[in-house]
């Protein structure tokens, strides 16, 4: 065992943060421009220098680099305050479905320009009635010569509203069992009878978007393997889902609980040395460190060229809970003054509200507490399935409650 | 054993839900979320109008003399409703205070109006981050005048007065009534994350008070004036707890994944009757806070702590495990389940923290504990 970089990887790490720290953006070069605008000329200066895309072969405008590479350049890269989730699903999760799916001609097409950054690319898989339950999905897919008619909702779009492409999965045939009557397209995002309205959060902020398709024509040379094969598209982009490293912003932590408990005072002393508090620093550090070396025996089975699998749930399972609480905590420490969340004067940056605020979203997002359970149950434990209602008969006669 | 209201009480429950459902439904608690306001004015001078401000104030004094068990019954049915109101400030807070620590002369000249409705009144305590202590108060009382900022002060912007917890010359606890529109008295508002209630920083500048003469101030004192606000909170907060199961409950029986009622799946269900334990647990401590403080125990200090620590785990569970239930719909801005989170944060926070009751508790505890011979 050793955490230090082999003599390659060494090298490979200093190329990396070489490029980095002679290359960062500059104020005058990002002044008035958006978040969108900075990401995307951050995305082409890696690009021009070949720091996209790092795994994907050069010919689609990638690096041909390993698996480990990505993983030093990520964490190079992060060390710096630098605009990426606008690229994560494209880049992350469509762009491998493509190669994986699509003709060579469209990942020529397509691939070299998600690469630059120029082409932006959200998922439009998630439905008001297809969310844990993804396949439940309902947005209907006809045949109309060489086109297709689409026609229904998605919900839960990250960046629908500054997309050019989509890549959906709809239903094109109900009167066969759910998971078999499902395809996969792309979808120009510019096309007529595309509505696309944001979300608002509980938080405030609007992340998501509702999307609806009226009468929308797609090209069937666009479809991602043959029709009723949807399903088996939709794993290669959940399975590299998990792959993706998308990177949440700060949050609160065991930093952020220290650095309250020792401001604040409990019976006259600091709190960090109440020992109920120092208990639950303590609880929620073995969480932290768990999940860091976790990290780290993942990136090794990485380096050796094997696929993340299903135990990579664990993550986000404890991730987003712990995230509330304790952000919850954080904001205990500070008793009467944790209730505010005021931007003009916030309390160690508002960091333990804005995660509070924002913790129920994280514990749903892309696979709730609940899924992510019986994905560990099943499919790590190998522990039966729960019976299942809804196997082994047409999607139209699946029990839905009466919606 | 008699450990249940009586019919009385359990018919001005009645009164009192279907009251707020008339008066307080959901988009009144939204309107005051989405707009600047601190609170609805109309419902406070609907409730007002019920006499729910004058329930445990003297009939001499314009009140009309009701125990606790009554106020306890109202401020769960102000919880159920997350009601955009300064109540626990006016009522649990402020005119306990007086009734505690008031003059006859300063109750006969405050209580009425308290009563009434008319004179909202908050208290200001809290000056920096981290557990309200003694030494924690640095606001100081001088020739009949406050100076000093005391944040975060709870509707202080919509109070004609303040009780400000404050020192005297000789460094010595004083409760201080405090004119809040006088000029010298600024209110900054601050945002807090419950937006249905209006929170500010307070900034006296020798700004004229007069001293609670009825009672001598001490730290003893000033813990059981937030002993007894903490069970009437608590069954503010017994109210959120409950109705975000309900919310969460109808909606695992409606919403379908996998051909079933999610409520049909384990995970939900045994979910959901965790929250309804916790929340039974909670509502008996409540009772016997209730209890307690109806008679005048003196094991008011223990029975308020316990209360107050199983109703701030029940809410904050409740609420965060119903959006939860809810899924992604559950953290849209437009269900109604972010009322709950809010709300059930705010009050877990607003007299102290789980952690400040926790230690209060064992302390209550030891001390009527008998040593073992």
């Amino acid at each position: 065992m050793d955490f230090n970089d082999t003599a390659e990887e060494a090298t490979f790490r200093n190329e990396a943060a070489a490029w980095l720290a002679n290359n960062q953006l500059t104020a005058a070069e990002t002044q008035g421009l958006n978040r969108l605008q900075i990401a995307k000329l951050w995305q082409k200066r890696k690009h021009d220098a070949g720091w996209a895309c790092l795994g994907w072969d050069r010919k689609f405008g990638g690096r041909g680099a390993s698996a480990i590479e990505r993983v030093i350049w990520d964490q190079e890269e992060s060390k710096y305050d630098v605009p990426s989730r606008f690229f994560v699903i494209g880049q992350g999760m469509i762009g491998p479905t493509i190669m994986a799916w699509s003709t060579a001609e469209y990942c020529e097409r397509f691939l070299p320009k998600l690469a630059s950054g120029e082409e932006v690319w959200c998922q439009l898989f998630s439905e008001p009635a297809g969310g844990s339950d993804l396949a439940a999905l309902r947005t209907k897919a006809e045949q109309d010569g060489d086109e297709w008619i689409l026609n229904g909702q998605k919900i839960w779009t990250s960046g629908a509203h500054y997309s050019d492409y989509g890549l959906i999965v709809t239903r094109t045939d109900p009167s066969v069992a759910k998971h078999k009557g499902l395809t996969v397209f792309m979808i120009d995002m510019h096309s007529p009878g595309i509505e696309i309205k944001p979300i608002k959060q509980l938080n405030g902020e609007s992340d998501f978007n509702e999307v609806y398709f009226t009468d929308v024509r797609v090209p069937d040379s666009y479809r991602l393997g043959s029709v009723g094969q949807g399903w088996q598209v939709c794993l290669t982009t959940l399975m590299n889902e998990r792959l993706a490293i998308g990177g949440g912003g700060p949050g609160a932590d065991v930093k952020l609980a220290i650095d309250i408990a020792r401001t604040v005072e409990i019976n006259g002393k600091p709190a960090i040395e109440d020992s109920a508090v120092r208990a639950k620093i303590a609880e929620y550090h073995v969480l932290e460190a768990g999940l860091k070396y976790n990290g780290y025996r993942a990136i090794t089975a990485l380096s050796r060229g094997e696929l993340p699998g299903p135990e990579n749930s664990i993550g986000k399972l404890v991730g987003a809970p712990k995230l509330q609480s304790i952000a919850s905590f954080c904001m205990d420490l500070l008793e009467e003054h944790g209730v505010l969340w005021d931007e003009a004067q916030p309390l160690f940056d508002g960091l333990a509200q804005r995660s509070y605020m924002g913790a129920p979203g994280l514990r749903i997002a892309g696979g709730t507490d609940e899924i992510m359970t019986n994905i560990i149950a099943e499919r790590v434990l190998g522990l039966p399935q729960d019976p299942r209602a809804d196997k082994g008969i047409a999607f139209s006669d699946i029990p839905t409650g009466g919606h | 054993m008699n450990f249940e209201f009586s019919d009385e009480q359990l018919m001005l429950r009645e009164q009192a839900r279907g009251f707020l459902a008339q008066h307080c439904p959901p988009a009144v608690t939204r309107n005051v979320l989405e707009s600047d306001a601190d609170y609805d004015a109309e419902l406070w001078q609907n409730v007002a109008d019920m006499g729910w401000m004058a329930t445990t104030i003297p009939e001499q004094y314009g009140g009309l003399g009701l125990s606790y068990y009554e106020l306890a019954i109202i401020a769960e049915e102000l919880g159920r409703v997350v009601a955009p109101l300064p109540f626990s400030s006016s009522v649990y807070l402020a005119t306990e205070a007086i009734l505690q620590f008031g003059s006859e002369q300063q109750k006969a000249r405050w209580l009425p109006l308290l009563a009434s409705g008319e004179m909202i009144a908050t208290v200001a305590m809290t000056e920096r981050p981290g557990q309200l202590s003694e030494h924690s108060i640095s606001t100081r009382f001088h020739q009949d005048t406050l100076t000093g900022q005391k944040q975060p002060v709870a509707d202080s912007a919509i109070s004609t007065l303040i009780i400000v917890l404050a020192k005297n010359a000789d460094d010595e606890l004083v409760l201080c009534a405090c004119d809040a529109t006088h000029p010298t008295v600024v209110h900054s508002s601050l945002r807090s994350l419950d937006f249905s209630r209006g929170h500010s920083a307070v900034q006296f500048n020798s700004s004229p008070a007069e001293v609670l003469t009825g009672k001598t101030t001490d730290w003893a004192s000033i813990q059981e004036l937030l002993d007894r606000a903490a069970v009437l909170v608590a069954w503010e907060q017994l109210g959120i707890a409950d109705v975000a199961l309900e919310q969460a409950c109808e909606y695992a029986k409606q919403r379908y994944a996998f051909g079933r009622p999610i409520g049909s799946f384990q995970a939900i269900k045994h979910k959901l009757a965790g929250m309804y334990v916790k929340n039974t647990l909670a509502r008996s401590n409540a009772y016997f806070g209730a209890w307690a403080l109806a008679i005048g125990s003196d094991q008011l200090p223990l029975a308020a702590a316990t209360a107050r620590v199983a109703a701030i785990q029940a809410s904050v569970y409740a609420a965060q495990e119903n959006i939860q239930t809810h899924g992604g719909m559950g953290f849209t801005w437009e269900f109604d389940c972010q009322f709950y989170y809010r709300r059930a944060k705010l009050l877990s926070l607003a007299i102290g923290s789980e952690r400040y009751w926790q230690d209060r508790l064992v302390t209550g505890l030891n001390n009527q504990t008998p040593n073992a011979a």
